[in-house]
């Protein structure tokens, strides 16, 4: 029965990718947005079936489904683990997809290609479930790649903008760079264990050596810095915000982007084998977490504001899990799911009733014009902003607090800044967006409204979820429902307990919310009581303003050092493989022994001769002559012969070095 | 020395196509040009008969005419594959043969006999049977090339192709009479002796090693020996630059490889580092080189150069296979097993260029691809699968030959060796995915709307089935063909 409801979970969203995909043209678009939100809301009743078989037993199962790979030494199934950080990540991602494919329904309603929509968002759904469930790496592996393939398609949902097509390019070439570390790591550890099944590989993983443990965790990492958008990958967050909203908030908020933190919980064995490799996370966490704030300190595009939000928040979950903090950074990442979610949707629904605005400079004053959209952006915000009760405070503070304690002071100060930057940024995009004069263009103001109710009602219950997630879930900190659920899974090797000092936590408690508190009034004074000082300031301090407004000029800076000369390099190497550029050859021809110049010499007297008497028919000879006069053949064998001598050359090098090597 | 019969009975797959082949030649004058695909599906007949015969070759070991040929395993394993893709090829000429108006039936005629010479190269145990088997194959493919004769372009490549092609070849024949010299043998077997005993430092082992390196890299497109390809692919008819970029590189890859373990194994240490030179050049040119291209055809012809990159890395991390141990074995299977999905997947992406139709002219060019999702929804689906494949995505079969093979190089000790190859894998995800950009994300002109339509017909439908079937079972199931390919290895000398 078990084994029948882990199976179904991902089966019910992949029968609705093919029913949808396959006949999706036959139907009408309201069945196939009802095939699709019904598929992921079956799959969450099931993942709430798994979730009772996990409290009353949290020992992992696993959950056999074939023989996938055999032949040789490896064997790998496709199978599913199912333990306690499995199924918080399996209501996490049902659950909340579920809200965002409601709410779809309504947001995609009358779009070109809704069908086409469902289908991905439901393809995505299947790899997300496959990344989380699997009971090996290459079926992580799967979901991994599927969950990025999904995120290009997605991004790339609006073709008729060029940015979507590029932007999602971009995204999916900078995922594969993370991937290909992680890919990697797949083949060390496989080579060190010669097993790649999570739990083989994880009881054994405290015997690793700590060179082999780093390189491995290094690795793991360069593939969790690209699908988490960490520093110095991040670049593609920000431009897949070309894509639809709901998918913004699926994939790049609540889902997708937080798998580099999953893997790195779930393979802590290893990690916490390898001090430096975590020192790095934690480091990467913290700089980014900072970084990220800092840009969105200036954004004027509201959905860009969120996903500088979002890469700086994941710096946050990173952080967590450099200092050792696992459980803290799955509550994070719950809890971010809820209020991010929240914020994009709503977002969205503020798009949508501004007919398709997003620039903020082009908004204001609309509190009272959709009143319920501002309340759950609101709450969001003060979610995010961490400012208590609402569920942002207690995983921030959390993470912050497991920083002061195991005396991380470096990184809990990029923390606390970063704290007070989101939060600034976060009320500041409110104020512009909710407060102030209307700035909208008049044409769009007489037909402002409010969101169709499909669209408000996942809103709500986000916003609940917002509210009291984090207390629900993590009250009182580190003995929360969640902590005590996640023990066994997210406990670091080797790790005590500490005391437990009342007083310092709440002191930091307290800071916390006196940091994120100064956030808002900063943002009060000058975005509503002196409107003016914004502009003032960015007069005085245009230097790095302009800076941060460019986002540091990072894209500008790959371009040029990375995809140019790649760019250029083709076109040279094109342009050598057409043409053979005479004059070099001719260079090149001098340059070469006598050797190689006297049998170009005889090839071209002797073959073309030989050409002619074979006589391979009179147009031919005509055609061909004309070619070859033209000198490319000739070049093309001289190439040859040339590439003959090098490899002569490097034969005796390398045969030098390995004699020598040898004695 | 009269052939006994169980030197026959060793050949019989080759004799039957060649039988069949000049079975061919004969039937077309007289048959009636409205008839024509009788001889293709006889053609076929042959194939299938073969591939009864080879299968019952998968598990034992023959060497027929003195140690001539040899059929193992190893060699079945390469025929059967070639059987397939000669099949799927044939199926998809009878299609693109009518479009293009090229109505000459000793076209299946020339596909069987390079089949027999790639058949020949895959089970010469002789530099010399191995030699003539190349000719055999390259003297077809030539003429194949050539097949569009009214298209300048066409026979442009056939020249091209054929000039370089037996300069390559005269190098390739040079070496094997280095070897002679030192040896007084073209068996692989007494090849190998004379080699480990004289070692690398000797000129004459280093000139012949390098002259047969050459030959054989040219055949499999390694760069710097990889200028011809771009040039003959574009040119050639679709249906021809299909067969040469899957079945002429398999057959070389399977004899190159052969002949490098089984004459030179004993001074691998020697030129593994050559391999690995052209292997890094190679992955690394088609890479870089396939993002500028603006022609799929092209494209797909730096993708096939990319591909032989990865599939060297079987090469450079194929131990002494003799040992049989896995660690060393695996650079051997996981080429056999790239190789068998690498076909799927570049049979697949041709047959599609072949099938699409601007005007009277085929929609070889990016543009033509435009918004192909709006008009041809099937075809720019199956597209889409076949580049996916080829990026190395999973589920695809593509990964699973990537995973085999880059896996097979950590295990060597190479883990850098598998870095490049990622990165570089990483980046090709660029081009490979505008194929999908351009279908799914831009909206088709209204010209292009009227003149682009395709030629599906029901043999160019199953030929995309069994395209996409390879690419997804192998994906999915790799198991069995996985078996296959490490038994076939185990029983290698």
């Amino acid at each position: 029965m078990f084994d029948l409801i882990v199976l179904l979970i991902p089966i019910f969203p992949l029968l609705a990718v093919i029913s949808n995909g396959v006949f999706g043209a036959r139907y009408s678009t309201e069945m196939a947005g009802r095939i699709a939100f019904g598929s992921v809301g079956l799959s969450f009743l099931c993942a709430l079936g798994v979730l009772g078989y996990v409290v009353s037993d949290p020992t992992p199962r696993e959950v056999i489904a074939y023989s996938w790979i055999y032949g040789g030494d490896l064997s790998v199934d496709l199978g599913f683990l199912i333990d306690p950080l499995t199924t918080v990540f399996l209501m996490v991602i049902t659950g909340v997809g579920l809200l965002i494919h409601i709410y779809s329904t309504g947001y995609m309603h009358g779009e070109e290609g809704f069908t086409r929509f469902f289908t991905y968002m439901n393809l995505f759904m299947v790899s997300m479930l496959l990344l989380v469930m699997g009971n090996n790496y290459v079926v992580l592996f799967i979901g991994w790649e599927g969950v990025g393939l999904c995120s290009y398609l997605l991004i790339g949902y609006y073709y008729e903008k060029v940015s979507a097509g590029k932007a999602a390019t971009k995204a999916f070439v900078v995922n594969r760079i993370g991937d290909a570390g992680f890919l990697l790591a797949v083949f060390l550890i496989f080579t060190e264990f010669r097993t790649l099944d999570y739990l083989k590989v994880l009881e054994q993983a405290p015997q690793l050596s700590t060179g082999m443990a780093t390189a491995i965790a290094l690795c793991l990492l360069v593939g969790a810095v690209g699908k988490s958008a960490q520093l110095p990958l991040y670049t593609w967050l920000p431009d897949a915000m070309e894509g639809p909203t709901p998918v913004s908030a699926l994939i790049h908020a609540a889902t997708m982007v937080t798998a580099g933190v999953y893997m790195i919980v779930r393979n802590h064995a290893i990690f916490d084998m390898a001090p430096i490799a975590l020192t790095t996370v934690g480091l990467i966490g913290g700089i980014t977490a900072l970084f990220a704030a800092t840009i969105g300190l200036v954004q004027n595009d509201i959905k860009r504001v969120l996903a500088y939000s979002t890469v700086s928040q994941l710096g946050y979950m990173f952080l967590a899990c450099g200092i050792g903090a696992y459980t803290a950074a799955i509550f994070h990442v719950v809890t971010h799911a809820f209020f991010k979610a929240l914020l994009f949707l709503s977002a969205g629904a503020v798009i949508h009733s501004l007919n398709g605005e997003q620039d903020i400079r082009k908004m204001g004053g609309l509190h009272n014009k959709i009143p319920i959209t501002y309340k759950v952006f609101l709450i969001g915000t003060i979610a995010i902003a961490g400012i208590p009760p609402l569920a942002g405070f207690w995983s921030k503070d959390e993470i912050m607090a497991h920083a002061f304690i195991h005396h991380h002071y470096l990184l809990y100060a990029f923390a606390a800044i970063g704290a007070l930057l989101t939060s600034f940024y976060m009320f500041r995009l409110t104020n512009l967006t909710f407060y102030g004069n209307s700035r909208v263009d008049p044409k769009v103001e007489a037909h402002i409204h409010e969101s169709p109710k499909v669209m408000l009602v996942p809103l709500m219950i986000l916003a609940g979820l917002s509210v009291i997630g984090g207390l629900l879930l993590g009250f009182p900190p580190e003995h929360g429902l969640l902590h005590s659920f996640l023990h066994d899974v997210a406990t670091p090797l080797g790790a005590t307990a500490h005391e437990m000092n009342v007083g310092l936590l709440l002191g930091l408690a307290t800071f916390a919310t006196l940091i994120a508190v100064s956030g808002w009034a900063l943002a009060r004074y000058m975005y509503l009581s002196n409107p003016g000082v914004a502009d003032e300031w960015m007069q005085k301090y245009s230097g790095i303003y302009t800076t941060l407004l460019n986002k540091y000029y990072v894209d500008e800076f790959y371009d040029k050092i990375i995809v140019e000369p790649c760019k250029r390099l083709g076109e040279i190497w094109d342009c050598f493989d057409r043409k053979v550029i005479d004059r070099f050859v001719i260079g090149v021809g001098n340059m070469t022994d006598v050797s190689a110049a006297g049998i170009t010499w005889t090839e071209k007297h002797v073959m073309y001769a030989g050409l002619n008497v074979i006589g391979y028919g009179h147009h031919l000879a005509a055609l061909a002559w004309r070619k070859l006069q033209s000198g490319m053949v000739h070049h093309y064998a001289a190439i040859i012969i040339i590439g003959l001598a090098i490899l002569v050359h490097v034969a005796f090098l390398w045969f030098t070095s390995a004699t020598a090597l040898g004695q | 020395m009269t052939p006994s019969l169980v030197d026959l009975g060793a050949i019989l797959p080759e004799l039957l196509i060649v039988g069949a082949a000049c079975l061919l030649l004969v039937l077309d004058p007289i048959t009636p040009s409205s008839k024509k695909d009788l001889l293709a599906w006889m053609s076929l007949g042959a194939l299938a008969l073969c591939f009864m015969v080879t299968i019952g070759d998968l598990n034992h070991r023959v060497l027929a005419f003195s140690d001539l040929v040899i059929i193992d395993p190893y060699a079945a394993f390469w025929k059967l594959l070639l059987y397939v893709i000669s099949g799927m090829t044939i199926l998809f000429s009878m299609t693109y043969l009518k479009e293009e108006r090229i109505e000459l039936a000793e076209y299946y005629g020339f596909i069987l006999l390079s089949l027999a010479g790639m058949m020949i190269m895959v089970s010469g145990a002789d530099l010399l049977t191995i030699y003539l088997g190349i000719e055999l194959m390259s003297i077809s493919l030539y003429i194949m090339a050539g097949f569009k004769r009214f298209e300048a372009k066409s026979i442009e490549s056939s020249a091209k192709y054929f000039i370089l092609g037996s300069f390559s070849s005269g190098i390739l024949l040079y070496g094997i009479s280095l070897l002679y010299g030192i040896s007084g043998s073209t068996k692989l077997t007494d090849i190998a002796q004379a080699v480990t005993s004289r070692g690398f430092d000797d000129p004459m082992v280093l000139f012949a090693t390098m002259f047969l390196i050459v030959g054989f890299g040219f055949k499999v497109s390694a760069v710097p020996f990889h200028m011809w390809t771009p040039d003959v692919y574009q040119g050639a008819p679709t249906s021809v630059t299909a067969f040469m970029a899957v079945a002429s590189k398999a057959a070389s890859f399977a004899a190159f490889l052969r002949v490098l373990l089984e004459g030179f194994g004993g001074v691998k240490p020697s030129w593994q580092g050559l391999i690995l030179v052209l292997c890094i050049a190679t992955i690394a040119l088609g890479n870089i080189v396939a993002i500028v291209q603006t022609n799929v055809k092209r494209m797909l012809a730096y993708s096939s150069i990319a591909h032989a990159g990865y599939a060297l890395i079987g090469i450079v991390v194929a131990g002494s296979v003799a040992n049989g141990d896995p660690i060393a074995s695996g650079g051997v299977s996981s080429l056999m097993l790239y190789l068998a999905i690498y076909s799927f997947m570049t049979l697949g992406a041709f047959a599609i260029v072949g099938i699409l139709r601007r005007g009277g002219l085929e929609g070889e060019e990016l543009d033509d691809f435009t918004g192909l999702s709006k008009r041809h929804k099937g075809a720019a689906f199956l597209m889409m699968i076949f580049m996916v494949a080829l990026a190395g995505i999973p589920p695809t079969a593509g990964f699973m030959g990537k995973f085999y093979l880059f896996m097979a190089a950590v295990n060597a000790g190479m883990a850098w060796l598998a870095i490049i190859a990622l990165i570089f894998a990483a980046i090709s995800a660029f081009y490979y995915l505008r194929v999908v950009m351009v279908m799914y994300m831009r909206e088709p002109s209204a010209a292009q709307e009227n003149e682009t339509r395709l030629a599906f017909t029901p043999t160019t439908s199953v030929v995309l089935a069994c395209a996409i079937a390879g690419v997804i079972i192998l994906g999915v199931f790799p198991g069995p063909l996985v078996s296959v390919t490490t038994s076939a290895v185990m029983s290698f000398p």
